[in-house]
């Protein structure tokens, strides 16, 4: 009936052999190398994979080629036109690009095509067909709001043939030439062209496919191990097992504890352990020698929760039994905090599992240099420690060791420990042939670290007026199989876990157990998105206890400049949360002066609506006494421009805009004068690990200091030749004025050359000293703060809960990258509102329940409501033009403003998420019937 | 292993059943195949050697009137079923339903044949052509038939399709008249699953104030499609109000048999939700008739 498939691709007609068991992806990924049509989750549920089908978009995903057979097919690929030698963008790729609707750009091309599809059906479309048409395309930098205004502004310029109408994001209040404007991504074109290269689009040649044999048994000896089967299957060049290891067996961030492979005799202690791994020459013969592979385990109890973890009698997972750590909070007295407080009040919390669902799984891909090095190319939050921890298990010189940073779908903290970069490095190491590991959406869900599922109660002690006197809380975190950073995470969880108040007397104590469940680490807010759920429930719970206005309670007891956190710090400067609680109120009672009174809807009696309030603050950097710092190297170049490189990572957040903005700024050129390489340990200098919301201040502060360094030496160099005092040079529109001559960067660079100097400066920014916990001083160098405020409306029939609005105030220090830090900002509010409301990781004793993407519900552009961003700038002295950092701040407060709303909305007291309706519902029909 | 070996398009129902009949190894029809494609990458059905495409037969991808009918190819895709100006006038259920499955994407390849080959009792696509009651015409090797909608159904995801044998040609809706019309809609949750807690379509017809006659369907009321057929004649003849209403749910509590899903929803929850849900869509329907 059939054998040939004949299909329009592009415009461009292709006849193809039909491939058994291909999908119309694979065909355009793999045969006609078309990678700008990304896998998200290779089920149907991303919408990453959208193309369209005889102008309909479809997911690629599940669409059999042969189907494909006689029709027409638009890719991203296809949506630019070439004019005159010229790439015209789409009206769309415009938009998307201008009003930074591009973070991660994994799902962009989905985005893109989607919405492609629905201006050709219908070229005016309001939010409502926006909305209906961008369902099932998930974006986990969630900048919904902003694809929305994008899709709308394209629209238009369709329409009427005007140019793109910009965006509407204000500049910073404290403006400068380039910093706190509004600039695209250096990124942004080649993101929404489908150009962009993640690292599964990479192809070596020779390239074998690697899959990891996982344990998926959660706790057990591995008794007995028989890869003959595997081995002998056609195909399968190399089965590797713990007894391959050429170095140490163990891998970590800051503990050595996860074995690379677990051995013979050795304990698995979660599902994702790894056995054996297998390198064949295709992903599908990998993934059959993998399940050829034979294991016998010894079972043992499995330990599903930290409190469980911490009894008496239950097996120890590590040899240093169960704890990770026990970390203590004291400041005060507790005993005279409890007798002078005239209330008090207690209450446990639960919070569950959660995945950071970036969109880009995790892949890598080991290539084998003639000269005994290994090339590393995966997309990582922290790439030296990748090296560290490669090269450890290897048994080698770190120097061996070349990590190639891609650019990265995403990362939220689940890019932080390492993944397949190991394994493919032993398998190319043992093959002598590049090796690439791919996790598809379920090994990725299985196996990479979580938040931490806690348990938190909080014992609140307050004066009659409000004042609070005592706060005495007791967490537990699970921190799963391996610790990852889970230390740190909870460390911050516990430091937090008082709220962004002044109190002067407070205890935490936190038990950090490890468990059979996967492990936990980062994940963006990391441990303070918990334990603010906690306390920010309990200040609610207290000013109604004092009968006094949330906000009022907040505002009485808001951390300012003097005040003393709880780990004995006095913030000196740079607190801007009484201006965020401040504006957040003003703005919510702009829409409603009631706003904690229900409202009923009067068409509707069963929908209530009303607001809620919370606050939040969270670190900068890493703080601790970890020595913090990120060296950035700014180089001119032959032509005039110039690079600024850092090992810092870009995971859509925006990174290499602020490098790019800052190097601008100094040198006093154009933004697009300034390229930026990230992420390579060959040709980048270490900015560190990108993680507690610190790169925009230390990468940030070392790409500034670079370039005014190489301002200086510019400077410098032309005083002598010129024989001026160095006042009477100044840098203005990208042109070095000397005195009275004007010369280019072509011609500093000429200059430079020939007075033998190299116009590159490698410099290494430290940031300002902290202390340990519990030895008082400053713990951190800088804290943002946020405020928000969320309107949500109940169905008091059925428990559902929609979010309206939410008003989100943050203390950022400076806007550098106004229009990144808007994507941040809704990015992080829609993060918080899928921790809220819709995100749960499901584990039954110890087994994955949330094996795939339909099974962990990610909020799509349908849960999305009205954001309200406000910039709050109390300038922190050491930063960068006064930044700091934002990525986690604004997602903290979302959680519990959300829940008193609901308590505000219907009187149920949300303590444990994500939120379940039916209990709502329950709750309401048991009050209605004891009535 | 291959999800499978051979693509068959055949262009013809007669061609169809004859590459399903003759097939070496197994063999399974497609229409969409976004449901089977996804089990057979998840491992929840073995790979199948041959896989028979459906959407090249033209018998299976119309949308028209046949006569006093609507006649629904079972490999039209849901977006077309809701978006052709035929349903919508004829089957406001059916579009209402087939607007709410998956996203827009999946919507343009999935199709009600796969929705009900699949036999998940309380597919939406599935609770909205039980209240408008549908036939389904089969295609088999011994020729065509006609089977009333909900017999199609054994158990949850047990069909009474020999899917190695016989193919859902297609769906025969009756055609909406003056003073009928009808109605769905769903309670999700956002957490969990990706199904909902509950549906429910009603078709109903008018006279004066009196519900002339009715059809009522729920899911998941039961391990097949179910249809309150006692409500149903709680209502007919009568006019809506709050009593009458009130003695409809009572006896569709009853008869349906709401269970606990894990994840989901319990079976007390639903109890306490469905009626506010069949009160939504029966006034919705109730209103749309006038």
């Amino acid at each position: 009936m059939n054998n040939q498939i004949s299909l329009t691709v592009n415009g461009i007609q292709h006849t193809l052999e039909p491939v058994a068991g291909e999908t119309l992806s694979t065909l355009l990924r793999q045969r006609l190398r078309l990678t700008g049509t990304k896998i998200g989750c290779d089920e149907a549920e991303c919408g990453a994979c959208t193309v369209l089908v005889d102008g309909e978009p479809i997911m690629s995903c599940v669409y059999p080629a042969e189907r494909a057979d006689g029709k027409t097919i638009v890719t991203i690929e296809g949506l630019a036109q070439r004019v005159h030698e010229e790439m015209k963008l789409h009206p769309l790729q415009e938009a998307f690009v201008e009003h930074g609707a591009v973070q991660c750009g994994f799902c962009i091309p989905g985005q893109i095509m989607t919405a492609y599809a629905l201006l050709k059906r219908n070229p005016n479309p309001d939010s409502a067909d926006i909305r209906f048409a961008l369902k099932d395309t998930l974006c986990r930098c969630a900048g919904y709001p902003t694809i929305e205004n994008a899709i709308l502004a394209a629209a238009y310029s369709l329409r009427t043939g005007d140019p793109i109408p910009p965006p509407n994001v204000p500049d910073s209040i404290h403006t400068h030439n380039t910093v706190g404007r509004t600039h695209t991504r250096p990124d942004g074109i080649e993101k929404v062209t489908g150009d962009a290269i993640y690292t599964d689009d990479l192809v070596f040649d020779g390239m074998l496919y690697a899959k990891a044999r996982r344990a998926m048994v959660p706790h057990a000896i591995l008794k007995k191990l028989d890869i003959s089967k595997a081995k002998a299957l056609p195909g399968v060049v190399a089965v590797l097992t713990a007894e391959d290891i050429p170095g140490e067996h163990n891998h970590g961030l800051v503990i050595y504890d996860w074995p690379t492979i677990v051995g013979i005799g050795e304990r698995v202690r979660y599902v994702g352990d790894a056995i054996a791994i297998v390198a064949a020459e295709s992903q599908q013969i990998a993934e059959q020698a993998s399940a050829l592979i034979e294991a016998e385990f010894d079972l043992q109890p499995v330990i599903t929760n930290p409190v469980q973890a911490r009894e008496e009698g239950q097996p120890q997972l590590h040899p240093n039994g169960n704890l990770l750590k026990h970390i203590k909070v004291r400041k005060g007295d507790m005993d005279a905090g409890f007798a002078e407080a005239d209330v008090i009040i207690e209450h446990t919390f639960h919070t569950p599992i959660t995945d950071h669902a970036f969109m880009e799984p995790e892949c890598s891909i080991a290539v084998p240099k003639p000269d005994g090095r290994m090339e590393i190319y995966v997309g990582s939050q922290i790439p030296y420690q990748d090296r560290t921890q490669v090269a450890r298990v290897m048994g080698w010189d770190e120097s061996r060791v070349r990590i190639v940073g891609q650019l990265m779908g995403g990362g939220f903290g689940g890019k932080e420990d390492v993944m397949g970069q190991i394994h493919s490095a032993m398998l190319a190491n043992v093959t002598q042939r590049p090796v690439k590991l791919l996790f598809d959406r379920h090994e990725s869900l299985l196996v990479h670290p979580k938040r931490h599922a806690t348990q938190i109660r909080v014992k609140m002690g307050a004066k009659k007026d409000g004042r609070l006197v005592v706060v005495d809380t007791e967490l537990y975190g699970d921190t799963g199989a391996y610790a990852s950073l889970g230390e740190k995470v909870m460390t911050r969880a516990t430091t937090h876990a008082a709220g962004p108040y002044d109190v002067p007397n407070v205890r935490a104590d936190c038990y950090a157990m490890y468990t059979n469940n996967p492990p936990a680490g980062a994940f963006r807010g990391f441990g303070v998105t918990q334990s603010a759920f906690a306390v920010e429930s309990m200040m609610d719970m207290l000013a109604e206890k004092l009968n006094i206005e949330p906000v009022e309670l907040r505002r009485m007891n808001a951390l300012h400049v003097g005040s003393i956190t709880n780990t004995g710090q006095e913030l000196k400067e740079s607190v801007g949360l009484t201006e965020c609680i401040n504006k957040v109120d003003a703005e919510m009672r702009k829409y409603n002066p009631h706003p904690f009174t229900p409202i009923v809807d009067p068409a509707q009696p069963n929908l209530i609506r009303a607001w809620g309030f919370a606050s939040a603050y969270k670190n900068t950097g890493l703080g601790g006494g970890a020595p913090d710092k990120s060296g950035a190297d700014v180089e001119l170049y032959e032509d005039g421009t110039f690079q600024v490189r850092s090992s810092a990572a870009e995971l859509g957040q925006g990174l290499v805009t602020v490098m790019r903005l800052t190097v601008a700024e100094e040198m006093a050129v154009a933004p697009e004068q300034v390229r930026v390489l990230v992420m390579d340990t060959d040709l980048t200098p270490n900015g560190g690990p990108t993680t507690a919301s610190r790169q925009t201040y230390v990468t940030g502060n070392a790409s500034r200091y670079a370039a005014r360094t190489l301002r200086d030496e510019i400077t410098a160099s032309m005083a002598e030749k010129y024989d001026v005092r160095p006042e009477q040079i100044h840098f203005k529109d990208g042109i070095v004025h000397v005195n009275g001559t004007s010369l280019t960067y072509a011609e500093i660079y000429k200059e430079m050359k020939a007075s033998g100097k190299q116009p590159l400066v490698c410099y290494e920014y430290e940031a300002p000293k902290t202390q340990p916990l519990g030895t008082g001083g400053d713990m951190h160098f800088a804290f943002s703060f946020g405020v928000q405020a969320a309107e949500v409306e109940v169905n008091t029939l059925t428990g559902e809960v929609r979010v309206l609005k939410v008003i989100a105030a943050n203390d950022v220090g400076m806007a550098v990258n106004p229009l990144g830090l808007q994507g941040q900002v809704e990015g992080g509010v829609m993060m918080g509102l899928g921790n809220c409301l819709t995100e749960e990781f499901i584990m039954d004793n110890g087994n994955v329940v949330t094996d795939h993407l339909a099974r962990y519900r990610v909020p799509g552009i349908m849960l999305t409501p009205e954001i309200i961003a406000i910039i709050v700038e109390h300038p922190t002295a050491e930063g960068p033009y006064g930044a700091k950092g934002v990525g986690e701040i604004c997602s903290i407060p979302t959680t519990p403003a959300i829940t008193n709303a609901i308590y505000n909305a219907v009187g149920v007291r949300v303590d444990k998420t994500p939120v379940d309706q039916e209990l709502i519902a329950r709750e309401l029909w048991e009050r209605e019937s004891r009535k | 292993m291959n999800l499978w070996q051979e693509y068959k398009r055949p262009a013809s129902v007669t061609e169809a059943i004859q590459a399903l009949t003759t097939a070496p190894g197994t063999v399974m029809p497609i229409a969409g195949g976004t449901d089977l494609l996804l089990d057979l990458k998840q491992g929840r059905h073995a790979p199948i050697h041959t896989l028979i495409d459906l959407t090249f037969v033209p018998e299976m991808t119309v949308l028209e009137s046949r006569g006093d009918e609507l006649y629904i190819g079972a490999a039209v895709p849901v977006n077309r079923v809701a978006l052709d100006p035929l349903t919508g006038h004829h089957a406001q259920a059916l579009v209402e339903a087939c607007n709410l499955i998956a996203g827009p994407q999946v919507r343009n390849t999935a199709t009600l044949g796969g929705n009900v080959a699949h036999a998940l009792p309380a597919a939406d696509g599935t609770i909205a052509l039980t209240a408008l009651e549908a036939q389904a015409e089969i295609a088999s090797p011994t020729g065509m038939r006609r089977m009333p909608f909900t017999s199609l159904f054994l158990g949850p995801g047990k069909s009474a399709i020999n899917k190695s044998t016989e193919i859902i040609v297609g769906f025969y809706l009756p055609l909406t008249r003056h003073q009928q019309a009808s109605c769905f809609k769903r309670i999700m949750r956002p957490q969990g699953v990706a199904l909902p807690i509950l549906n429910c379509a009603v078709w109903l017809e008018r006279d004066g104030d009196i519900v002339k006659d009715i059809r009522i369907a729920v899911g998941p009321g039961s391990s097949i499609p179910f249809r309150a057929t006692e409500a149903e004649s709680a209502l007919r003849g009568q006019s809506i109000n709050e009593k009458n209403f009130a003695s409809a749910l009572e006896v569709l509590l009853g008869q349906a048999k709401f269970r606990t899903s894990a994840r989901r929803a319990s079976a007390d929850y639903r109890k306490h939700i469905v009626g506010g849900l069949f009160k939504d869509v029966l006034d919705t329907a109730w209103t749309r008739t006038a």
